[in-house]
């Protein structure tokens, strides 16, 4: 098994015929899977995010009305495009109502995190004023530190916040106004979910705070 | 080369004598991080035993044209694609676990388990041999980790398989399922194998002199 120094160098490609038939190969087959399971798994995804949207525009949910259960909400999905100066940005809202009474809007957002790409669900009221609830869908985040991004204590600290003004981090200080406690140890995840946030209410403030702000009668 | 294992011997090894967890100390990082429960303990043993037959079982079918210098190379290659199958596999069927699990069953893919069979037996021995060998080696790792697994959630929530088991006036050890309780069952049950299997040699040594 032994191959002199010079032939290997002169047959460098040939040698690696194994792997790239491999790659080809290996490749297609994953191809494949990826066509069959893909749109079970965006399925499982979406029905996720349907039930995950009455928690985040109503945290407290009245225990007297416990009978009218999530199956009363009406939930309209749209995609908004918001045209910045040298980028445009996508947005999937759920418009949620229930029967006559507009409750308001379940933002899916995206952003870099420490490790990988961080999906979330923002809950906001109709005029944008107020974030209502967070939700973290799908993030690789460390575990142990920046995981705790998906803990309801700290994704509690949202919901009430203005949506007015830019949310901004704070270590070991939290109970301000505007300020989300950072989790120690996971700074950049916690600035991340942040970021991603405030990009949120910044861009859609405009679109959707306008079109359904007006106090209804 | 010549005095190889066999299939029956590398199914048993794999078992107790060469456990990947107990004895090999290999494949530690799933072991302690997805053991707070009996459930994703047994689903991740179930995703290795498949990434393990797999590949074993594929680089086995190609161990006459491996190149020494490329091996790792496609021993990666074939991990990964069956890793990400399985991945997919759960996100799409057992879409709850597979968001417990999160990170960790992409991580199969660095779990020294799978790429040590390759190299140890795979690559060296017929398609029985290896896939005799990933079935002993994977039903060693998931015993491990159902041993580990049960002691946490047994003592950390009084649940097994998130059924009460034991009675209501048992204080949940909460430290079990937190990180610490991964740390403190896995040494005081590698301690018990340890002296299990030294007390047997001991006691075989002077009577049993074949």
């Amino acid at each position: 098994m032994v191959i002199s120094d010079s032939r290997s160098k002169r047959r460098r490609l040939p040698q690696a015929w194994l792997v790239l038939v491999l790659a080809v190969g290996l490749g297609s087959a994953l191809a494949a899977v990826h066509v069959t399971l893909s749109p079970v798994i965006a399925a499982n995804r979406l029905n996720e995010t349907l039930a995950r949207i009455p928690a985040l525009l109503e945290p407290n949910p009245d225990p007297a009305g416990g009978g009218r259960a999530s199956s009363a909400l009406k939930i309209e999905p749209r995609d908004v495009q918001v045209k910045k100066k040298d980028k445009t940005s996508f947005y999937k809202v759920y418009q949620v109502a229930r029967e006559d009474h507009f409750l308001g809007w379940v933002v899916k957002a995206a952003g870099q995190g420490y490790a990988d790409k961080i999906e979330l669900l923002v809950g906001l009221d109709p005029g944008i004023k107020t974030i209502t609830g967070l939700f973290i869908l799908d993030q690789k985040e460390t575990p142990g530190l920046g995981n705790k991004i998906i803990t309801a204590a700290w994704r509690d600290q949202f919901a009430g916040k203005n949506a007015g003004q830019p949310l901004r981090l704070a270590k070991g200080d939290p109970g301000k106004h505007n300020t989300i406690d950072a989790i120690s140890g996971a700074t950049i995840s916690s600035r991340s979910v942040t970021r991603i946030v405030n990009q949120v209410t910044r861009d859609l403030r405009g679109p959707l705070g306008t079109e359904r702000g007006k106090p209804e009668s | 080369m010549t005095d190889q294992p066999t299939p029956l011997e590398r199914l048993i090894q794999g078992v107790l004598p060469e456990n990947p967890v107990f004895r090999q100390l290999l494949g530690l990082c799933p072991t302690l991080a997805v053991t707070a429960g009996l459930k994703p303990a047994l689903t991740m043993g179930g995703a290795v035993a498949f990434v393990l037959l797999s590949a074993n079982i594929i680089v086995s079918l190609i161990r006459n044209l491996l190149k020494p210098h490329l091996r790792i190379v496609v021993f990666t290659l074939t991990i990964a694609t069956f890793v990400t199958i399985a991945d997919r596999f759960l996100a799409a069927y057992l879409y709850t676990m597979s968001k417990t699990l999160g990170p960790y069953i992409p991580l199969i893919i660095v779990n020294c388990i799978i790429i040590c069979r390759c190299e140890v037996c795979a690559s060296r021995q017929s398609v029985f041999t290896a896939a005799a060998d990933a079935v002993g080696q994977a039903a060693g790792f998931t015993l491990a980790l159902a041993g580990i697994a049960f002691v946490r959630e047994l003592l950390g929530t009084g649940m097994i398989l998130e059924f009460k088991v034991l009675p209501s006036f048992w204080p949940s050890w909460v430290v079990m399922i937190l990180p610490p309780g991964a740390f403190l069952t896995f040494g005081l049950l590698m301690g018990l194998i340890n002296w299990f299997v030294a007390y047997r040699s001991r006691n075989r040594k002077p009577g049993g002199n074949t």
